[in-house]
């Protein structure tokens, strides 16, 4: 179990995950963290407040990527599962 | 002492508190409230709307000295504070007087009679007949 | 309808201007998010699983053509192409950008739009009947009255900061199309004596504690209309339970004091508010009625229908309702096409639904809390041409209140609140029991995807509430309730099932319903008459499942 580092951008409402770096729209781009790296990196970008809802989450390495343990955490990296046309990842959510 | 915002003329700036009634304090039957100059109603959080209605209850019971929100407030609430008949804030962070007054001045009209002076719409719009109807 | 004078001209626009400014406030840094959540919530704008979503108002879901043409622009502009209808008759768009949504605000305003109070704890948007104006069991129009609610409870400054939403619904009729029991207020307009006043019902509501609200007034004057409901949030607004927001409503409040101790507290403060000039007089009230004054009908119109095209017929039986004006029709949009989203409709489909009504509807529009739409006004020699251009537009689906006409919320696809997704359960059952829906007949089927119940399923004759299981999405099934005037609640029939399970369980149930029915009997009749112990045992089979 790893952690993804998460939130939505204030401007935009955008979903975001970080990836070592920076931000990115794509959770195919997550890393995973440590939880206590997790949490220092939370709280350097929870300073400005530019991302909304931002949390550590639970996730699995699967097939050379992270899929979040919480079915919510994989509709939100994905998109809603009614609307495949709207998908922002390729991976099934399931 | 936090800063006091003065919203009318009823404010006692330099005043301080002769009490302060919490939200879940019924102002009815609080004895005595006629001899204050300053009653200070507290909002803990400001979520918690219940000091509007002990505010407006007081003007109802016919208080006529300076009615202070203390607490959890913002710009936001003073508009509603005003309607309530509120004469004077003090909040726990000091509020900006220019962007108070913006917001004080934000609404040309109000729709339902308050504690406060505002005509409502439906009065400015039958002028003859600004009273109640029965 | 209502139309905007200056003054309600001028509070839109000044409501645009303090959004905006609180806005840049916040994006500036001058205002913290723990501070401006609750603003832009009170401007209807939440930030949802994928992105913010919009709440618009639509009053007591009533529009003009320009407004829905409107809504569809904001579906282009803002947003991805449409919109969804929700239980309370207003609209949501599920992606706008905090940083265009002052813009889009102005543009709502510009066609007397806001979304003002649709979110947060104040009174939210005023329900009303979705055939208003057009029925003939009506005792007058509702909507003038909720237009009163709607002026008097924006930025009410007593009531701006309740323990929790307020939601008030008015109607005019015995029958009720609007679930007015299960409000926080349900107002039902009503005859006495050669006048017309208010039946008051104060706290009714869903989600963990559903209850059915007692009546505590049989009749209110309409010359204490405004300040008997003042009494009525004073009361709520000063002794509702502030600690737990589960307990917050005031449907709480009313049950923990008995309906007669809440109606003697509303009395007594009604006695002392009376005083205070809170009514409005009754030249508003005719001012306001006289927008909602019947359109000019034609007499003398031809009744006959051409019901050569069968598809024609099937709908117009099933979505076409009698008007209380000779020649006249009510016309029903399905927005629950099998396969498709309940409740959602692209701008195009918007497009074409306003081109409609201003042709053939005096140009007005309704929408229904059972996520679908209403032309209130149509000839019967214009249906016809309706259906043609609605059937072109994938907006004829002929199921009004059967089987397939279900009602879903967003549910986990959309909302951070969600414990499980509703639309696919929704979709699933519509198309396993799209061929046997004329057999079944009336059938309401309600799925919310958890407990805060938006899609209302306490009052589903069937409704389906998604849970959280041990990580997995898992279903209740609830039979017996509804919105109607016979209003119930419905009741968890027994253990829960995943996806594919409620479905074989939903349709073991109508097997079941099908199989004992009695000559005329509806799903809810049957349930009523023979209770729960054959449907049980018909899902669970005569042993409990563990």
């Amino acid at each position: 179990m790893v952690k993804l580092l998460t939130g939505n951008a204030l401007l935009r409402g955008d979903v975001l995950w970080w990836d070592g770096t920076g931000w990115s729209l794509s959770i195919a781009d997550a890393v995973a963290l440590e939880p206590a790296e997790g949490a220092a990196i939370l709280g350097r970008e929870a300073v400005g407040e530019r991302i909304s809802d931002l949390a550590l989450i639970d996730a699995e390495a699967v097939d050379g990527r992270f899929r979040p343990v919480k079915i919510r955490e994989r509709i939100r990296g994905f998109g809603p599962t009614v609307r495949p046309d709207l998908a922002v990842d390729e991976q099934d959510w399931r | 002492m936090a800063e006091v915002f003065a919203i009318d003329g009823r404010a006692v700036v330099s005043a301080e508190l002769d009490v302060v009634i919490g939200p879940d304090e019924d102002v009815r039957g609080h004895a005595g409230l006629g001899n204050y100059r300053v009653i200070g109603i507290d909002f803990p959080k400001w979520r918690d709307g219940r000091g509007y209605s002990s505010a407006r209850i007081l003007r109802e019971m016919g208080f006529a000295g300076d009615i202070r929100a203390i607490g959890d407030l913002t710009v936001d609430q003073l508009i509603f504070l005003k309607r309530s008949g509120f004469s004077s804030v003090a909040a726990e962070r000091p509020l900006n007087p220019a962007v108070a007054q913006a917001a004080l001045a934000r609404f040309p009209f109000v729709y339902q009679r308050a504690a406060d002076s505002g005509v409502p719409a439906w009065a400015l719009r039958h002028p003859v007949g600004a009273e109640a109807a029965e | 309808m209502y139309q905007y004078d200056d003054i309600d001209q001028a509070v839109v626009d000044a409501r645009v201007a303090e959004y905006r400014d609180q806005l840049e406030r916040r994006l500036s840094g001058a205002l913290d998010e723990d501070h401006f959540k609750p603003l832009r919530l009170k401007n209807g704008l939440y930030l949802q699983l994928h992105a913010y979503m919009l709440r618009v108002a639509i009053p007591y879901g009533t529009l003009s053509g320009r407004q829905l043409r409107m809504l569809g622009h904001v579906a282009r502009q803002y947003d991805r192409g449409y919109g969804h209808f929700t239980t309370r008759q207003n609209i949501q768009y599920n992606w706008i950008r905090l940083e265009e949504s002052a813009d889009l605000l102005a543009d709502l305003a510009s066609v007397e739009m806001h979304a003002i109070q649709t979110s947060g704890n104040c009174i939210r948007n005023i329900s009303s009947d979705q055939y208003a104006g057009a029925a003939a069991d009506e005792v007058d129009d509702p909507r003038p009255w909720a237009e009163l609610l709607r002026q008097w409870s924006s930025f009410h400054p007593e009531f701006s900061y309740l323990p929790r939403k307020f939601k008030i619904a008015v109607i005019a009729s015995e029958t009720d199309r609007a679930a007015m029991k299960l409000h926080d207020i349900g107002l039902q307009l009503v005859h006495r004596k050669g006048e017309i006043g208010f039946r008051v019902y104060v706290g009714g509501g869903m989600g963990r504690t559903p209850i059915i609200a007692p009546m505590i007034r049989d009749f209110l004057p309409t010359g204490d209309f405004l300040s008997y409901c003042e009494a009525i949030l004073r009361v709520y607004n000063r002794y509702g339970r502030r600690d737990n927001i589960y307990k917050a409503r005031i449907k709480i409040l009313v049950h923990d004091l008995g309906a007669s101790e809440f109606a003697r507290q509303v009395e007594e403060e009604h006695a002392h508010v009376k005083t205070l000039g809170l009514d409005a007089p009754e030249a508003e009230i005719a001012r306001i009625r006289d927008f909602f004054a019947p359109p000019a009908f034609e007499a003398g119109l031809c009744e006959t229908l051409d019901r050569g095209d069968p598809d024609f017929a099937l709908w117009v039986d099933r979505q076409v309702a009698a008007h209380k004006a000779p020649g006249y029709r009510i016309v029903n949009i399905s927005l629950k096409p099998v396969g498709k989203i309940p409740g959602d409709a692209s701008a195009d489909q918007m497009d074409v639904i306003a081109d409609l009504a201003e042709r053939y509807a005096f140009d007005e529009i309704r929408v229904t809390h059972a996520q679908n739409l209403v032309l209130p006004h149509v000839k019967a020699s214009d249906l016809q041409a309706v259906w043609e251009a609605l059937d072109a537009a994938g907006l004829a689906d002929a199921n009004l209140d059967l089987a397939t006409d279900i009602i879903a919320c967003p549910g986990m696809d959309y909302c951070t609140l969600a414990n499980a997704r509703s639309i696919p359960v929704a979709q699933t059952l519509a198309a396993l029991l799209a061929p046997r829906e004329a057999e079944l007949g009336e059938l309401k089927i309600k799925v919310s995807g958890c407990i805060n119940g938006c899609g209302h399923h306490h009052a589903g004759h069937i409704g389906i509430l998604g849970v959280d299981r041990k990580g997995n999405e898992n279903y209740q099934l609830l039979l017996g309730g509804s919105g109607a005037e016979d209003t119930s609640l419905a009741k968890i029939l027994g253990p829960g099932f995943d996806e594919a399970g409620i479905v074989v369980a939903v349709e073991k149930v109508t097997s079941a319903y099908l199989a004992q029915r009695a000559e005329g009997e509806r799903f809810l009749d049957t349930y009523r008459r023979l209770g729960a112990a054959p449907f049980k045992a018909a899902v669970y089979g005569e042993t409990v499942n563990g």
